[in-house]
C-alpha cells in the first residue's frame, strides 16, 4: 500500500497538503523544504515541476516556476532531489505538473523515476480523463501511484462518478472557478457546493484546494472535506521569508492555528 | 484515399484532442456539442452569409497577378483575403465566433492576438454586435504592432498586456486561457487561429473554409477548371492555410504549401520552424508539433512577424505535414521582407508581413510552367509599415 493510501486510512480529517515548487527559491531548497515540511507534520506535499507554461496557474506560482527554471531545475535532477531526500523523510510525496512535460520526458521513463524516488502519487491537471483511461491508467495503477484528478464546481454530479472511478487516493476539490491563488476568504456559495459534494458519498476521499491560505480557510475545509491544500500562500512564505525551516515552522503553525 | 477531417475525440491522426484542466471542461464540452449543430442551422447560415457578404465584403476576389505571372514564368492567382472588412482573413472566423457566442447566451468576449489582426476583428465584431471585449496581446507585440492596439482601443476593446514568458502570442493565449478559466460561465473565448483544445482546429476551419468554397468556383470561372495545381499560404497556428486547403485537403491533384517563419534561419536559434523544429507534445490544450526543450519545456519562437511568432502550429497542420499532404517552406525575416517589397511593386498590393512569407515561397518552390498557383493573400500591410521603411532606409 503506498503512502497516500496509508494516511487516508489512519487519518480522516485535518489533512494538511502544501505544494511548493520544486527549485525555488533556489535550486537546492527542494529536500531542505520537503525535511522542514515533514518535520513541522505536514501530512502530505506535491512537489510542483516547474512549468513554462502553467495554464491553471495563477502570478505566484507561475513565476516560481520561472524562477526554478532559471535556477536550473529539470526533471532529472528534480527526480535526483527526491531520491536524497527519501533516506531521511517518509511522509507521502505527490508530484504535480503539466501532461507536456511527462509526455516529453516518455511516461514509461517517468513512471520508472517515479517509483525509483519513491513518489506515491501524480496529479496532471490538463490530462484528459479520456485520455487517462484509454492510454495510461493501467500503467499508473501497474506502478501503484495514485493519481488524483480535480473537480470544480461546475463539474456536473455523473463526470464526478467518472472523477471517483479514475481518480485513487483522493480527489482533488477546486474550491472555486479560479486559477490557483486568485481568491481568499469561502463564500455561502462554495459551502454549498462543499456540502453537495460530501453527500455524495465518494469512495475517494477530497481535498479542498485553490483559495486556501491561512486557518480560518483552511478550518472551512476540514469541516468539508479530509483536508485542505495549500500552494501560493506559502511559496509567498518563502519568497518572503529568509530561511526555510523557520518560514515553514511559522507557516505550518499559522495554518493549523 | 484516407479522408482528412477530425475524429470524434477531436484528432487528425495523431494530433489535436483536448489536453484542457478540468476548469474549462464544461466550456469546451458545450461548444463541442453545439458547434456542428448550431452551424447547421439555416438561421445561423442566413445571418453568418449575410454579415460576410454585406458587412465583410465577400466573396474577395481571385485576382490573375499578371506581372508576378510573368515574372515567375507560372499562372499566379492571388485569394485577396486583404480585401476583407478589417483587413485579413481573421474576420472570417470572428463573424461565426460571435454568433456562436450569442447562441449559446454569453455576454464577455474575450481573445488572443499576435500581430493585432484577429485582436481588431474580434475588436470589430463585439462592437457591432454591442458586447463587451477584452483582447490579450503579449508586450513585446502590443510594441511592435501600435496601429493594431490602436484600433483595437478606438473599437472599444479593452488590450490587456500579457506580461509573462516571452509576452508574445503564445503568453497572450496563455493569459487568455486564465481568464476563461477565472470566468466559466458568461464568457466565450474567440480563438483566432486553427489551435487550441477540439473543437476550436475544427471550428475555426470550417469558419475560415469560405476561402476555398469561394476558390472553386472563382477558378472554375477563371481557368474552366475547379482547382489549381497548388495553394500556397502562410502558417503560424495555421488558420488561413486550413481555409485555402480545406476544400482540396482529400483533392491530391492540389499539392498544398505551408509557408513557416524561419526567423534569422531555422538553426539560428531564433525562428519559428515548427516543423522542423518542432516535435511532439501540448501546447494550449492541443497535442502537435511543438517547439520544446529535452525537459518539455516550451521554447520561446522567433520570426519578425508577430502572426507568425507562435511554438506551435494546428493539429490538422501537424498531421497534414507529417503525413506528407502538406510540403513545409521555410523563409526568413529578410527574405519575407524582401517578398513584400517586390509584391508592393509588381501589383500594387502591399501585403503583410506574416503573407509576406508566403510570396517568398514563390522562389523555393518547384512548379511546371502551365501550373495554377494560388497564393493566400491573408492580410493587408499597413500595420507593418514600420519594419518596411526600416527595410527601405537600410536600402
Amino acid at each position: 500500500m503506498n503512502r497516500i493510501k496509508q494516511l487516508f486510512k489512519n487519518k480522516q480529517e485535518h489533512i494538511l497538503n502544501i505544494y511548493f515548487t520544486a527549485g525555488y527559491p533556489h535550486k537546492e531548497d527542494t529536500v531542505a523544504i520537503i525535511k522542514s515540511l515533514s518535520d513541522a507534520g505536514v501530512d502530505l506535499i506535491e512537489v510542483g515541476m516547474p512549468y513554462s507554461d502553467p495554464l491553471a496557474d495563477g502570478p505566484t506560482i507561475q513565476e516560481s516556476g520561472t524562477q526554478a527554471l532559471r535556477n536550473g531545475l529539470t526533471l532529472p535532477l528534480l527526480f535526483e532531489q527526491l531520491r536524497e531526500v527519501r533516506k531521511s523523510v517518509d511522509v507521502p510525496l505527490v508530484l504535480m505538473g503539466y501532461f507536456n512535460q511527462v509526455l516529453q520526458y516518455g511516461f514509461d521513463r517517468f513512471l520508472e523515476d517515479c517509483l525509483k524516488a519513491e513518489v506515491d502519487g501524480l496529479i496532471l491537471p490538463d490530462l484528459p480523463l479520456y485520455e487517462y483511461e484509454e492510454h495510461y491508467r493501467q500503467k499508473v495503477e501497474a506502478a501503484g501511484l495514485s493519481m488524483s484528478f480535480l473537480i470544480t464546481p461546475q463539474t456536473t454530479d455523473d463526470r464526478i462518478k467518472i472523477v471517483d472511478e479514475l481518480s485513487d487516493g483522493f480527489i482533488y476539490m477546486v474550491s472555486s472557478a479560479a486559477i490557483t491563488g486568485a481568491k481568499s476568504g469561502i463564500s455561502d456559495q462554495q459551502i454549498t457546493y462543499f456540502e453537495r459534494i460530501a453527500a455524495m458519498d465518494l469512495r475517494n476521499p477530497r481535498l479542498i484546494g485553490f483559495g486556501i491560505s491561512d486557518h480560518a480557510t483552511y478550518a472551512t475545509a476540514c469541516k468539508y472535506a479530509a483536508g485542505a491544500i495549500i500552494g501560493s500562500a506559502y511559496i509567498k512564505a518563502l519568497t518572503a521569508g529568509d530561511e526555510v525551516k523557520t518560514t515553514t515552522d511559522q507557516f505550518v503553525a499559522m495554518v493549523r492555528g | 484515399m484516407k479522408t482528412i477531417a477530425v475524429d470524434k475525440h477531436g484528432y487528425y491522426g495523431d494530433f489535436g484532442g483536448a489536453y484542457i484542466p478540468e476548469m474549462l471542461y464544461p466550456n469546451v464540452k458545450e461548444l463541442r456539442q453545439t458547434y456542428l449543430s448550431m452551424m447547421q442551422e439555416e438561421k445561423f447560415q442566413q445571418d453568418f452569409q449575410r454579415l460576410l457578404r454585406d458587412y465583410v465584403g465577400r466573396p474577395t476576389p481571385l485576382y490573375l497577378a499578371k506581372r508576378l505571372s510573368e515574372h515567375y514564368g507560372v499562372t499566379i492567382y492571388l485569394k485577396r483575403e486583404d480585401l476583407n472588412h478589417t483587413g485579413a482573413h481573421k474576420i472570417n472566423n470572428t463573424i461565426g465566433q460571435i454568433l456562436l457566442a450569442q447562441r449559446l447566451g454569453k455576454k464577455r468576449i474575450i481573445a488572443e492576438t499576435g500581430a493585432g489582426q484577429h485582436g481588431v476583428a474580434t475588436a470589430t465584431v463585439c462592437a457591432l454586435m454591442g458586447v463587451q471585449c477584452i483582447v490579450y496581446m503579449g508586450e513585446v507585440d502590443i510594441a511592435r504592432q501600435a496601429p493594431n492596439v490602436a484600433r483595437m482601443r478606438m473599437l472599444g476593446a479593452e488590450v490587456r498586456p500579457a506580461l509573462s514568458g516571452s509576452r508574445t502570442l503564445k503568453d497572450a493565449t496563455n493569459e487568455a486561457i486564465r481568464d476563461w478559466i477565472n470566468n466559466p460561465t458568461d464568457t466565450h473565448y474567440i480563438i483566432g487561429s486553427v489551435v487550441g483544445p477540439h473543437p476550436y482546429p475544427d471550428m475555426v476551419a470550417r469558419f475560415q473554409s469560405v476561402i476555398s468554397e469561394e476558390m472553386r468556383y472563382q477558378l472554375e470561372e477563371h481557368t474552366g477548371r475547379d482547382y489549381p495545381d497548388a495553394i500556397i499560404a502562410c502558417v503560424g497556428g495555421g488558420s488561413n492555410a486550413a481555409g485555402a486547403f480545406y476544400h482540396y485537403l482529400n483533392d491530391e491533384r492540389v499539392r498544398l504549401v505551408a509557408v513557416e517563419a524561419a526567423g534569422l534561419g531555422i538553426n539560428s536559434g531564433e525562428s519559428a520552424a515548427t516543423s522542423v523544429l518542432g516535435t511532439e507534445g501540448v501546447i494550449h490544450g492541443s497535442r502537435t508539433l511543438l517547439m520544446q526543450t529535452d525537459d518539455g519545456q516550451i521554447i520561446e519562437p522567433y520570426s519578425i512577424s508577430a502572426g507568425l511568432d507562435y511554438p506551435g502550429i494546428g493539429p490538422m497542420h501537424a498531421h497534414l505535414i507529417k503525413s506528407g499532404r502538406a510540403e513545409a517552406i521555410h523563409v526568413t525575416d529578410e527574405e519575407a521582407l524582401q517578398a513584400a517589397l517586390d509584391l508592393s511593386r509588381t501589383e500594387g498590393i502591399i501585403p503583410a508581413l506574416e503573407t509576406a512569407h508566403a510570396f517568398s515561397a514563390l522562389d523555393k518552390m518547384k512548379y511546371k510552367a502551365d501550373d495554377v498557383l494560388v497564393v493566400c493573400l491573408s492580410g493587408r500591410g499597413d500595420k507593418d509599415l514600420e519594419a518596411y521603411m526600416k527595410y527601405l532606409d537600410r536600402g
